[in-house]
């Protein structure tokens, strides 16, 4: 599966970053490296056998339901790179 | 022709942890912005997620509430997307494997039960909220809500009018109170219904395109909203075109809905396995616990209140419209009053008044104690049903007074003795003789003017029933 | 100084030989005459250290001193440290200075160790030459023209060149035990699970665990004594009482078994690694341990698949940088989707936003079951290898590297080229067993390393092993000045 400059375009877009024009080929000749090396692996049968998505085969501890935090909005704020006294600021989302 | 109307419901329930779902920040609504913002609800690169013990013991509560199967093993993905009040660009949500698979819920909607079946329920985290406008026209984001743990239950498109999908939201908002997994504030978000709606030709097997309702949060905007909906879509397929799959809000102030600016692309959330959280098991042992704590469920108590008590079944779905309600009528009825004059007194006289004054019966300014009096005056016939109104009326506006000293100081007291009422029924035939005469040749409404006639001449102190009886035995002896 | 092993520092600490402060000082000292031309610190704050430093002084006068306290330890730039700049050698991190301790951070200051400086590192621990640093590429002590490896190469080069007693690193898919061996070091990835990942920014989660670079064995094991914790904040953390990675140093090994994987060892293998393989082997015969060879069919599969899992896993770890809560926001955007656009355009380096990309790619409707799952799937089979192997032996032995180190600028414009580095180390990291690199001898002057890979949670044995080793050997006695 060769992956083309229209894929290169959605996954700008899916991952929100931009690929500059000029750019384009050499990530798409880059990524298409990559597939190709990636795709090696498709030779293996897989038939029956059970993905792994961890290490190890353990289980979800849980928490209990204590505060263990305290307010520190101030410190988070000032750490945000456009902030006013109350809120993270953002360029204005259209619904 | 005719349409069919086929519609199912998800709901976004928050559950009432003290804790967000992932990390050990408070939950508590209403706070300045941010003021729950925590690193993990901030998405700070490092920090990772931890599973609270409290929204799994509620999702399985639910689960068991609705007769559903609690998953041995379930799994939380990621969804992807970017949005300036998803912090980490992913929301945790469970995908493949929820845990609650198959359950239901019984709805009766005009007298008709029906089963609504639920496909699954799901445990994940809410987003924050996005305040536009602000600052030069600006978005403010605010992290309080973000990571506040969501129950979403999904139907099966199993509902065919906007009625019954009401009907079955609101037995579900009854039911996740009485459960105590939600406060079911709808103003506040507690409670949040997203409505797929689509049609077909009557009879069709062929299900239509469906759109989706988003974000309503109050039953009367969910009616009016399915209403336009369907009608909208009947019409654009009678004019002959297609329906095209898509999210819509529902304006209240126009009472219309409105497809959502459709992205360029269509979302690909690309969920996966959360890396950070193990699979969730759940123990036969856990959920027994759960259900031995569950408690008496909405539709026992219906049914005790209509077999054993014999209410009827207006009344009864009142009363347990509302698990509160429910143990203030039950704590009545134990303390020895009688279960059909006290169902209609709440029904009837205390529902109306709470709901005048948009009380809840927390609110309601009556001391337990009093009103138990009072009733129990009504059922010695120490007063009559209109005294106690009368009382019930001054007990709300000044509660400190005390119902059996206002009998006295009022003189509401009936009378009840023969030799009192007798002498007042024998004058009131005296000077009546043409409403005698009109009884006589089968007029009911004569009788009734009678008794009223006789009730008045008492001051209203007359014991009705009594008067009833006595008037009836002398008018057909004599 | 620069020679002393940690067990020697804490004696010298312990017998008041010198102070903490003296020897962070001569460790600052170092780092100044040598970071201009190696550039493994990203950041440096003498303040900070000395201060810690006179804490520590203060807790030895009382007689409160364990085994690291008072010794200043390098933390890779991965880790955020409250109140130092915590960069994970990004641009997109670069004015960040975290407001919490990362849980390996925390131990490491309870134990009264001194934070030394943060060590440069790739971006987002992204690559394996140290060349992908938004900070510049680190050269390797042993040739300036050389990489140290990656993604720890700040970390190895700062051990390596002196300036650091020991360093922590972290491991996605070699990360600790490549850059170990092209600089002549001791570098453990634990098994996943036995270091806590709270406050070390996340590359791949499921594959991601920190352990020590240092130059021995033995100071891997009082490293590792300190980050191996359970930590209730990582729902991945093993929760299995604390072992002393030390005691058993010395155990004998005579009759056990060392698996030889046939796939490992093929006509692939570079002779040269291949004939220093041999002399590790004939050392360990030496010691009375016996050799058998094993078989690890799926592990050629490896790079495949780490190349689906680790940018999948990325490209949603690394979603949360969009410049709306910390770090880098581009300064020019007409609204919102170019506001994200451009602070990922311009936050993140090229190796960084190519893995995005293919994450983004294999988890896409449409390609998540050819590449994802199908990814999984061979995980699977991976691990089994593994679990079969062992009942057959009782630790791997593996090349650490394909290679020596290459020269700086060598391998950056074929990506595919470089993934190739990491071929014998990166199975493990699937499977999420411990492995270990040592020091193995020189190839033209520049050094080798051999890996040890052991079952779950045998950390230890892996360490007596390799100590054992270096009972009988010299190799990792050597530093750069000498054979330069």
């Amino acid at each position: 599966m060769a992956l083309t400059d229209k894929d290169i375009k959605k996954l700008s877009h899916l991952a929100k970053i931009n690929i500059s024009s000029d750019d384009e080929l050499i990530v798409l000749k880059k990524l298409d490296g990559i597939m190709k090396l990636i795709d090696t692996m498709q030779k293996i049968d897989t038939t029956d056998v059970q993905p792994m998505s961890h290490a190890l085969d353990i289980y979800q501890t849980l928490r209990d339901d204590v505060v263990t935090e305290s307010n520190q909005k101030e410190k988070f704020l000032q750490l945000g790179p456009e902030s006013n006294e109350d809120y993270f600021i953002v360029p204005r989302v259209v619904e | 022709m005719t349409w069919d109307i086929v519609i199912g419901i998800e709901t976004h329930v928050q559950l009432t942890t003290k804790t967000k779902i992932f990390s050990g920040a408070s939950t508590e609504f209403g706070l300045p912005a941010n003021e729950n913002a925590c690193l993990v609800s901030l998405a700070y690169p490092g920090t990772l997620p931890v599973l609270n013990k409290e929204a799994v013991m509620k999702a399985i509560k639910f689960g068991l509430a609705v007769d559903a199967q609690i998953a041995e093993y379930s799994v939380f993905a990621r969804k992807n997307y970017f949005y300036p009040d998803l912090p980490k660009g992913y929301q945790i949500s469970q995908f493949e494997l929820p845990v609650v698979n198959h359950g239901y819920l019984e709805i009766n909607n005009e007298g008709v039960n029906k089963k609504i079946r639920i496909l699954r329920a799901h445990l994940e985290e809410d987003a924050g909220k996005s305040v536009h406008g602000i600052m030069d026209n600006k978005t403010g984001i605010d992290l309080n809500r973000a990571g506040t743990p969501l129950l979403e239950i999904v139907t099966e498109p199993d509902m065919s009018s906007a009625k019954e999908a009401i009907a079955y939201a609101k037995k579900l908002h009854n039911l996740v109170q009485w459960i105590g997994i939600c406060d079911g504030n709808m103003q506040e978000g507690s409670f949040r219904c997203d409505v797929n709606v689509s049609v077909k030709p009557s009879g069709s097997d062929k299900l239509g395109t469906r759109r989706e309702i988003k974000n309503l949060n109050s039953f009367r905007y969910m009616e009016q909203a399915i209403n336009y909906e369907v009608n909208w879509q009947i019409e654009q397929i009678e004019d002959g075109h297609d329906i095209i799959q898509s999210t819509v809000l529902f304006n209240p102030d126009s009472g219309e809905t409105k497809a959502m600016r459709s992205k360029e692309e269509a979302n690909d959330y690309r969920y996966f396995p959360d890396p950070d959280l193990l699979p969730l098991k759940i123990s036969q042992r856990d959920i027994d616990l759960i259900r031995s704590s569950l408690g008496e469920l909405p539709e026992e108590c219906f049914k005790k209140l209509t077999v054993d008590y014999k209410l009827n079944e207006a009344d009864a779905s009142i009363i347990v419209s509302d698990k509160k309600t429910y143990k203030f009528y039950q704590s009545l009825v134990a303390s020895g009053l009688d279960a059909k004059i006290t169902a209609n007194w709440i029904v009837g006289n205390l529902f109306a008044k709470l709901n005048d004054h948009e009380l809840s019966i927390d609110d309601c300014p009556i001391a337990q104690e009093q009103f138990i009096l009072l009733i129990k005056r009504i059922m010695d016939q120490t007063i009559s049903n209109n005294a106690g109104k009368k009382i019930f009326d001054l007990l709300w506006e000044d509660p400190n007074q005390n119902v059996d000293t206002l009998i006295d100081t009022l003189g509401l007291k009936q009378v009840s003795d023969l030799s009192a009422i007798l002498p007042m029924i024998d004058e009131i035939i005296q000077n009546n003789p043409e409403m005698v005469e009109q009884f006589k040749s089968g007029k009911d409404k004569a009788f009734n003017a009678l008794v009223g006639q006789v009730m008045k001449i008492s001051k209203g102190k007359a014991n009705p029933g009594q008067v009833s009886e006595l008037l009836k035995e002398k008018l057909t002896k004599s | 100084m620069k020679d002393l092993s940690l067990n020697e520092l804490h004696q010298g600490l312990k017998n008041k030989d010198f102070s903490s402060v003296e020897l962070t000082q001569y460790y600052l000292n170092q780092i100044k005459d040598l970071n201009t031309d190696i550039n493994a610190f990203i950041t440096v704050d003498e303040e900070k250290s000395i201060q810690q430093a006179q804490q520590a002084d203060q807790l030895i006068s009382q007689n409160h001193i364990s085994d690291l306290t008072g010794i200043p330890i390098a933390q890779k730039d991965i880790f955020c440290a409250s109140s130092w700049k915590t960069t994970c050698g990004s641009k997109m991190l670069d004015n960040f200075y975290a407001p919490y301790d990362s849980k390996v951070v925390d131990l490491f200051n309870k134990s009264g160790a001194i934070n030394l400086g943060k060590t440069n590192m790739d971006e987002f621990a992204m690559g394996s030459s140290n060349e992908t640093s938004y900070y510049g590429a680190v050269k390797n002590p042993w040739n300036l023209d050389f990489v140290p490896g990656g993604s720890s190469g700040g970390s190895a080069a700062a051990v390596a060149s002196g300036m650091s007693p020991a360093a922590t690193a972290t491991d996605t898919g070699g990360s600790i035990r490549q850059p170990a061996s092209l600089c002549n070091l001791t570098g453990l990835k634990p098994t996943y699970g036995l270091v806590s990942r709270f406050g070390m920014i996340a590359f791949a989660s499921s594959l991601d665990q920190a352990g020590p670079i240092a130059k021995t064995a033995e100071d891997c094991a009082l490293m590792l004594n300190v980050m191996a914790d359970f930590d209730e904040r990582d729902s991945t953390s093993v929760k299995r009482d604390k072992e002393n990675y030390t005691q058993s140093l010395n155990a004998s090994i005579q009759g056990k078994i060392i698996g030889i994987p046939k796939e490992f060892f093929n006509d692939e293998l570079n002779d040269d690694v291949k004939i220093i393989l041999e002399k590790v082997m004939q050392a360990y015969q030496s010691l009375g341990v016996n050799f058998k060879e094993i078989s690890l069919p799926n592990s050629q599969l490896s790079i495949p698949v780490y190349y689906v899992i680790a940018p999948a896993e990325a490209s949603s770890n690394l979603s949360r940088y969009d410049g709306v809560k910390f770090g880098y926001r581009a300064s020019n955007y007409k609204d919102l989707e170019e506001m994200y656009l451009k602070t990922r355009e311009e936050g993140f380096g090229d190796e960084v936003k190519r893995r995005i990309l293919v994450g983004t790619y294999v988890l896409s409707a449409g390609y998540y079951d050819a590449y994802y799952l199908k990814a999984q799937k061979i995980r699977r089979l991976i691990a089994d290898d593994f679990t079969k192997a062992f009942t057959e032996c009782d630790l791997i032995l593996a090349p650490s590297s394909p290679s020596t180190a290459f020269k700086i600028g060598d391998k950056t414009e074929d990506p595919v080229a470089m993934y190739m580095q990491d071929m014998y180390t990166i199975s493990t990291n699937l499977a999420g067993l411990p492995a270990i690199s040592a020091p193995a001898g020189f190839i033209n002057n520049m050094p080798i390393g051999f890996q040890l890979i052991g079952n779950y949670f045998e950390e230890a044995k892996i360490l007596n092993f390799t100590h054992l080793y270096q009972s009988i050997s010299d190799w990792h006695k050597y530093s750069p000045g000498e054979v330069l």
